[in-house]
């Protein structure tokens, strides 16, 4: 195996790992500020990619698309927040789980009867389509290195969102003391409502961006919600250092781990049947490695000790 | 899930008033969920046939599966104990027909299978009262590998997802393909990004690629291998390039090359007016799997003119006899009711606005299982 | 309104008991079939409640022992039925028809792996756990999905049901009767062991694991045990969905039937004796009536799950009793 492929690869990994980080931030930060474990975060990278889809059949322009699907998510978020969630805080984590449970129903089977059975066409826009040749004589397709540039900045985003503004130390606060912050006389109802807007609206951002290369289909949603729990519990729950460690974590393991851990079975094996044991370990590498982390450190890697 | 259908002929009302329906048919296929696009095609195709018959003898009892195994032979229990069906049809996946068809048979019911040919009821587990319409799971890969050798590949790269279906689609293709192979992939169930594999297409000099990753699988493949500037020729089963999925595909299955039994442009009666009634009723254009169940009904409709069901041996071999006008002409069934039939292949294009196909060659011609052999009936 | 639980027990039980019966009277066969779908699915919850309900602890992996309890069935029963050896190594085996012998093995089997995953996952609490058990869970289901001795994804099919002496379980409501008979014992030890000083202790080790430790209990071993038994538990109903269906696949290790259950028994009521029950009659009702209404039947059992989270706290026993369930 060349130098030139593994580089490849590893911009791969690096690629789904940032993409997994979009979706991951909004569930981690939706569980630090209000403790609330999510399900139905899949259903809002879904109404994002069908937003972006829709809009960008409709007009042509796909930035008019990431615009629909960021704005369609966080209102869908909002909505969500205000009429189900906000009574839910007081709840057992197992109410909640059941909520946005049902949430998931309503979601998938709702889009399915708007837009139809069958997946959507979204494509990524012609200024961004191709491939570029990369120093070293590696061929990689541009909007995959946009997409790492966008997750990029995002995070950085994000990073200065809750180290640099005022909603930022409300947001910390509402980590740390929840009483404590009503008490100060912040509007605890109106800030859980904008952190759910801007988690949503992230996962939405991520379904449209991965939508252009996927396809548009009911149910996308749930595949990537798994791994954004991984990723998540890996980090420590309610650490946006800890997603953006777990994701790339998580990006790298199972992008690399479906192209070597066939090659590593061919060493001892007849060809066919490495592939298939290779990518059959492949598959669970991710949930071994999650499995080991927290074996080793119960909370996650930058989870709060308890 | 009860969905009951009772057949809107004109005749409807003095029909029910004059007696029970002959012939009951369970249709068990998947309507809601992901997949539910399969199911209400087969569906569609189905009951369009049974509403052009204009008959009022046949009713059709259907079901949603949700895809689930265990929910399928629920219902299919339901069909046997309550509803009292004479013919059962109408899945869509492979594993569900594995969980119903045996059982069905067993009791004495006719299956026909409007979709789904697993090698284990084509071979060794095959019975008489099992007739597949559509093709062996095999067949369309098979065609792929014949189309290959044909147009001078020597070196693919060749992948599916890491379950049964995948496996037997490498081995269909390997069956018939006479060149050597660049590489041989098993992908993740579901997966949804092939950056990792298209990077190894890109380095392993192969000088084709044959893929199977039915449904999301292949739209997300398709247009990552698109932009990514590999340009290897890409050949497919049917499955990536139907109908239904290709005008999210868009432009990046433009000129790629399936093989498919079926194809809206095959010349003949029963096709054109079938091409041109399912799109004046539904609205859209006909995909393969309408064109299974349109054709699973009509070979039905010909069983019950030329026989009782209540008489099995009769209604067999009326069955096996295949004596109706089907959408890709010529139809009859082999040895182990399969179909032996023409397999081609066809082009991805574009006529005005809309993503379809063409047919450019013949594939296989007369083509028949390679497990009819194991077949003891 | 406020009714006894006792009575609400009582009157479950005898309306699970009594719409089969009068499916047999109208002849109604598949009536017959999914109240014993209610039941087995009941049983795999009821085996979920001990370490959720009573232990707090929130499996989102425990398809893990349903799907272990199936493919017991599914394995024993292939190779009876091909007459072919299963190897394992120490000694071999040629399968076996026989109910008794495929739940003991099922059940076996099953509280195996509950005792190794709970070793290294009992470690973690709260959302940790939920999380981790779903790893385990999914490790599970892509092994089974890619394993392909035993059909992979396309499962198992097992022609006949298996036999317990003295009945014919092709029989809709003998196999009911059975599965029902299995679930009232079932339930009479989780009602023992609730009331029982391990179920105290575990009751305890819930509401504050530090006082457990003060009074000398050791809450990693009294949890241990009791997701081993809880595995057990849902590992047995796994053997008989199995042969309710008569067939296996890796959809039993599903995420989503692990989700199932705990929904199962977030509807009846978390904690309580019966609470599992009630779910499992509503769910599989609601599912198969709602059905009959519109394809998109699923909006509509989403917007009756919501209801009942925001207005009957405590599932439907709390609604019904007036008491909220036990808090986890």
């Amino acid at each position: 195996m060349s130098a030139i492929l593994i580089i490849e690869q590893i911009l791969n990994g690096l690629q789904f790992g940032v993409m997994l980080f979009l979706m991951a931030a909004g569930l981690t930060l939706i569980f630090g500020v209000m403790g609330l474990i999510n399900l139905a975060h899949g259903s809002l990278y879904m109404v994002g990619a069908f937003a972006a889809a829709a809009v960008a059949g409709w007009t042509g322009s796909f930035l008019l698309g990431l615009a629909a699907a960021l704005a369609a998510a966080a209102l869908a978020g909002a909505i969500i927040e205000m009429v189900v969630i906000r009574r839910l805080y007081s709840a057992a984590h197992l109410d909640q789980v059941l909520a946005t449970f049902a949430l998931i129903l309503i979601f998938s089977e709702g889009t399915r009867w708007v837009f139809g059975s069958f997946p959507l066409f979204l494509d990524i826009p012609e200024a961004l389509s191709g491939p570029v040749t990369l120093p070293g004589g590696i061929q990689y397709p541009l909007y995959r290195l946009a997409l790492i540039a966008i997750g990029l900045a995002v995070a950085v985003g994000l990073w200065a969102l809750i180290e640099r503004t005022r909603i930022g130390i409300q947001i910390r606060a509402g980590e740390n003391d929840r009483e404590m912050i009503g008490a100060l006389g912040v509007d605890i109802s109106k800030l859980y409502t904008l952190v759910f807007a801007l988690g949503a609206g992230l996962a939405g951002l991520s379904g449209a961006l991965v939508g252009a290369i996927q396809s548009v289909q009911v149910g996308m949603g749930e595949p990537v919600l798994i791994l954004a729990f991984v990723v998540i519990v890996i980090g420590g729950i309610g650490s946006i250092r800890g997603a953006f460690v777990g994701a790339l974590l998580v990006g790298l393991t199972d992008t690399l781990g479906g192209v070597f851990l066939p090659e590593l079975f061919a060493v001892f094996m007849e060809t066919s049947a490495a592939q298939k044991s290779g990518s059959a370990l492949a598959s669970m590498s991710i949930y071994i490695l999650m499995g080991l982390v927290l074996i080793w450190r119960p909370t996650g890697l930058f989870g709060a000790r308890i | 899930m009860k969905l009951k259908t009772l057949i809107a002929s004109t005749a409807i009302l003095t029909a029910a008033s004059m007696a029970q329906a002959d012939v009951k048919v369970g249709m068990i296929t998947t309507l809601s969920g992901g997949g539910a696009g399969l199911g209400i095609d087969v569906r569609d195709g189905f009951m369009l046939a049974i509403e052009q018959s204009g008959r009022s003898d046949i009713e059709v009892v259907i079901e949603d599966d949700q895809r689930k195994p265990d929910i399928a032979v629920q219902l299919a229990d339901k069909m046997i104990q309550s509803e009292k069906v004479d013919v059962l049809t109408g899945i869509i996946w492979s594993n569900l027909a594995m969980a119903v068809v045996p059982a069905a048979t067993a009791q004495g019911k006719f299956y026909l299978s409007p979709n789904a040919g697993p090698s284990a009821l084509a071979g060794k587990g095959c019975h008489q009262n099992y007739f597949n319409v559509a093709w062996q799971n095999d067949n369309l890969h098979e065609a792929a590998g014949a189309y290959a050798n044909e147009t001078g590949y020597g070196n693919s790269f060749i992948l599916a997802p890491n379950y049964p279906a995948g496996k037997d689609a490498l081995t269909g293709y390997k069956r018939f393909f006479e060149g050597d192979l660049a590489g041989e992939l098993y992908t993740k169930l579901g997966q949804t990004d092939y950056a990792a594999e298209i990077a190894q297409i890109r380095a392993s000099g192969a000088d084709s690629v044959f893929f199977f990753l039915p449904g999301g699988m292949g739209i997300s493949f398709l247009k990552q291998y698109a932009d990514s500037g590999v340009d290897l020729p890409v050949v497919g089963p049917a499955f990536s390039f139907d109908q239904g999925i290709l005008q999210a595909v868009g432009d990046a299955a433009l000129g790629v090359v399936n093989t498919s039994q079926w194809n809206k442009d095959i010349d003949n009666a029963t096709n054109a007016a079938f091409v041109e009634s399912f799109q004046a009723k539904y609205g859209r254009l006909p995909s393969l799997y309408a064109s299974q169940g349109f054709d699973t009904a009509n070979l039905l409709i010909s069983a019950v003119d030329s026989a009782d069901v209540n008489d099995a041996d009769a209604f067999r071999a009326a069955l096996k006899a295949a004596n109706f006008d089907s959408t890709r002409g010529d139809f009859a069934f082999g040895s182990n009711h399969h179909p032996v039939q023409t397999i081609y292949a066809r082009e991805v294009v574009k006529e005005g606005d809309v993503f379809t196909n063409k047919i450019i060659g013949t594939a296989l011609s007369d083509h028949a299982d390679a497990y009819a052999g194991d077949c003891k009936m | 309104m406020r009714i006894e639980e006792r009575f609400v027990n009582a009157t479950v039980l005898v309306g699970l008991l009594g719409v089969p019966l009068w499916a047999l009277m109208i002849e109604e066969p598949f009536t017959i079939t999914l109240a014993t779908r209610a039941v087995i699915l009941a049983l795999a919850a009821v085996g979920l409640n001990v370490i959720l309900g009573v232990g707090g602890l929130v499996s989102f992996g425990h398809a893990i022992f349903f799907g272990i309890g199936g493919y017991a069935m599914g394995i024993l029963a292939f190779h009876a039925q091909t007459y072919s050896e299963l190897d394992l190594g120490l000694f071999s085996t040629s399968g076996t028809n026989s109910m008794p012998v495929i739940w003991l093995v099922a059940m076996g089997f099953s509280a195996f792996s509950a005792f190794l995953i709970g070793l290294l996952t009992l470690r973690t609490s709260g959302v940790y756990f939920i999380m981790i058990t779903l790893a385990f869970g999914q490790m599970f289901y892509y092994f089974a999905i890619s394993w392909p001795s035993y059909g992979g994804e396309d499962g198992l099919s097992i022609y006949v049901r298996n036999d317990f002496p003295g009945l014919n379980t092709l029989v809709p409501f003998q196999f009911f009767a059975l599965c029902f008979v299995i679930l009232c014992v079932v339930l009479f030890i989780y009602a023992r062991l609730q009331a029982s000083p391990f179920g105290l202790a575990l009751n305890s080790a819930r509401q504050s694991r530090a006082r457990a430790e003060t009074v000398g209990l050791d809450p990693m071993r009294i949890r241990l045990l009791a997701f081993v038994i809880s595995g057990a538990i849902t590992g047995l109903a796994g053997a008989l969905f199995a042969d309710l269906n008569r067939f296996v696949s890796p959809t039993m290790f599903s995420w989503q039937l692990s989700g199932e259950l705990i929904v199962l028994i977030i509807i009846g009521g978390v904690g309580r004796l019966m609470g599992p029950v009630i779910g499992a009659c509503l769910f599989v009702a609601l599912e198969h009536f709602l059905g009959g209404f519109t394809e998109f039947w699923h909006v509509f059992l989403g917007l009756i799950l919501l209801a009942i989270v925001l207005f009957a706290r405590g599932g439907v026993i709390g609604l019904l009793t007036g008491k909220e369930g036990a808090h986890v």
